[in-house]
């Protein structure tokens, strides 16, 4: 399956480096927004036109949209771990006829590119996400967040190799639109998944999910989550964040977007010399809204807009030999 | 959504530097130099802090995340920008850090962030309550109302001990004329004012004139009181929340409370909501320091 290219593509700005191109899409830059990390709708309450004049990415990841509204798990929702952050969010959105109406419209007014997270937890619930979203001109990418049981085989979609490659064949030949595959980091053969998502069509892998953890009252000793487990995102997944793009890089070639702790433009040029075709900002854009904006501009420090450039579009950044893998 | 009483953020995080802190008993008043930020930050409306060096990399590699503060005051400063003053209290590695900073440090702020006080109802007194370090943000209300409220201001103020009612005295300070303000005082042990709970005179206060805007920040269990009061004697009342949060813009949707219409973030929807909107007050998740 060729992705077309799709969507909006923004000419870069006065003296900003040669655009990225992602699966056919072009982007101003490398560095996009984990998904349910930024919410520009939120944000733009907060901020005003400023945060349009300056987006702090390339492309607009939304939250994962599931079917059936959802509220969200009960709080506490955070607990601030070592160098990092547990969070037991439960993915609250509005479900696909809210997000459609609702926020499609806004984020459509967003400077950059729009790729829309989706979930399902049977293979016929993503179906119909991917076909409903695939449709709307204001979205050029989908992706399909499988960090979620099926219930009907009780397996994490993202988990497995064969659970995940029937779901991505399944939603294939719904939209011409290119399908990242966001993948759990909580799988015995991340790499495995990788590759059965690629063979069954998939145009781009996102990695890493947040690793699956708690944390205890320090009182009580009772889960201090309300949702009694979280994902554990920050400075503190860095490493095997980067250490899982390298391994998913050395077995597939469709362009991947690495993410885990970038709190740096040096931490993104290794997640770029790993392998990454683009990177993405999540639990930094917590400390500093526009981390995404000053990560991109480290990146051009460290690499030269066109040698980072080069990098992206050729693929030299992946490892000829995965040293240590 | 057009009156909503927020001031605009810039979308960054940007530095400002610390000019003063100033010992207040058991807290302290930490007194930043804002250049970029803008002058105007509605009172309710916070930030979130964070020290400008070594944050992070203290017991349990913690703080990490920045904490969220509502500014306590504000003023132009002479330099040009703002000057804002936070009050703290050493609970955690967060307060710890911060409580460290002296003057000339750089202080990691993003903000004005959230919803802040609404005017009050026409003809209502203004009936400020407040519990412990939530008397922060009554500090700027009070300051904006005094002297521009004509149908009057009343501030009521509850605190462990003296050492921590020391804050009142910030209450006296600054007012236009050295006005004096209508102010009382509790105490839990009785050091300083009267022994006992702020809703006390808050209760004396609702039957003697049942016509006032109630507006209250503090612990969880105060704020509790004065919402059930406000509600059987339907006064209307705006609370200010609290809530550990990530990220203070509505990113992370960690900091929701449950309320009438499902859970709202109380960093973008909030802190101050109207107690209506509640159905309790005792928010669980406050966060830990």
């Amino acid at each position: 399956m060729t992705a077309q290219p799709a969507g909006p593509a923004e000419p870069p700005a006065a003296g900003a480096a040669p655009p990225v191109v992602l699966c056919g899409v072009q982007l101003s830059g490398p560095v996009l927004n984990g998904s349910g990390t930024f919410d520009a709708i939120a944000a733009h309450r907060a901020f005003g036109d400023e945060l349009l004049e300056r987006f702090p990415f390339a492309a607009f990841v939304s939250k994962t949209v599931t079917v059936e509204p959802r509220q969200g798990n009960p709080p506490p929702r955070l607990w601030e771990a070592p160098a990092g952050l547990i969070n037991s969010i439960g993915l609250p959105n509005r479900g696909i006829t809210g997000f459609l109406s609702h926020d499609l419209p806004r984020l459509a007014e967003l400077p950059v590119p729009l790729v829309v997270s989706v979930m399902g937890f049977a293979r016929e619930e993503l179906a119909l996400l991917v076909e409903r979203v695939g449709e709307r001109e204001e979205v050029a990418l989908l992706e399909l967040n499988v960090s979620c049981p099926n219930v009907e085989t009780g397996l994490i979609m993202g988990a497995d190799p064969a659970e995940t490659a029937a779901a991505v064949e399944r939603v294939r030949p719904l939209t011409e639109k290119p399908l990242i595959v966001k993948l759990t980091p909580n799988a015995v053969d991340p790499p495995a998944v990788a590759a059965a998502a690629e063979a069954a069509g998939a145009d781009a892998i996102a990695l890493i999910n947040t690793l699956k953890g708690m944390a205890l009252h320090p009182h009580t000793r009772d889960p201090w989550l309300g949702g009694v487990t979280g994902g554990v995102s920050g400075p503190a997944v860095r490493a095997v964040a980067l250490q899982q793009v390298a391994a998913v890089a050395a077995r597939t070639k469709v362009p991947l977007i690495g993410m885990g702790g970038i709190a740096s433009g040096g931490d993104a040029v290794d997640f770029l010399a790993a392998g990454a075709t683009c990177v993405a900002v999540g639990t930094e854009s917590f400390r500093d809204p526009g981390a995404g904006r000053r990560i991109a501009a480290e990146m051009e420090v460290i690499l030269g807009p066109q040698g980072a450039n080069r990098a992206y579009r050729s693929g030299k950044g992946r490892p000829r030999s995965p040293a240590g893998l | 959504m057009a009156a909503e009483p927020r001031t605009l953020a810039p979308p960054e995080r940007r530095m400002a530097e610390v000019s003063a802190k100033v010992r207040l008993g058991g807290y302290d008043l930490l007194v930043a130099h804002d250049i970029a930020g803008p002058p105007d930050p509605r009172p309710g409306q916070f930030y979130m802090l964070a020290a400008g060096e070594r944050w992070g990399g203290g017991s349990g590699e913690r703080p990490y995340l920045p904490r969220a503060f509502s500014f306590a005051r504000v003023r132009r400063h002479p330099d040009g920008g703002t000057e804002l003053a936070f009050l703290l209290e050493a609970v955690g590695p967060g307060t710890h850090r911060l409580g460290q900073l002296s003057p000339g440090d750089p202080l990691a702020l993003v903000g004005p962030l959230g919803v802040g006080f609404r005017s009050p109802a026409a003809g209502t007194r203004a009936l400020l309550v407040g519990g412990g370090i939530g008397v922060a943000p009554l500090l700027c209300l009070h300051d904006e109302l005094s002297g521009t409220w004509h149908e009057g201001v009343e501030v009521l103020l509850g605190f462990r001990s003296s050492e921590y009612a020391q804050a009142a005295d910030l209450f006296l300070a600054g007012l236009p004329g050295g006005a004096s303000p209508l102010l009382a005082v509790m105490t839990d042990d009785g050091s300083v004012g009267r022994p006992g709970l702020v809703t006390e005179p808050l209760l004396e206060g609702l039957e003697r004139d049942p016509a006032v805007t109630v507006y209250a920040c503090g612990p969880p269990a105060m704020l509790e009181a004065v919402r059930a009061l406000c509600a059987e004697r339907s006064v209307r009342a705006q609370l200010a929340l609290e809530s550990g949060m990530a990220c203070g813009f509505g990113a992370c949707f960690g900091c929701v409370a449950p309320t009438r219409e499902g859970y709202v973030r109380i960093c973008v929807d909030g802190p101050v909501l109207d107690a209506e909107l509640l159905e309790t007050a005792l928010l669980t998740g406050a966060g830990h320091s």
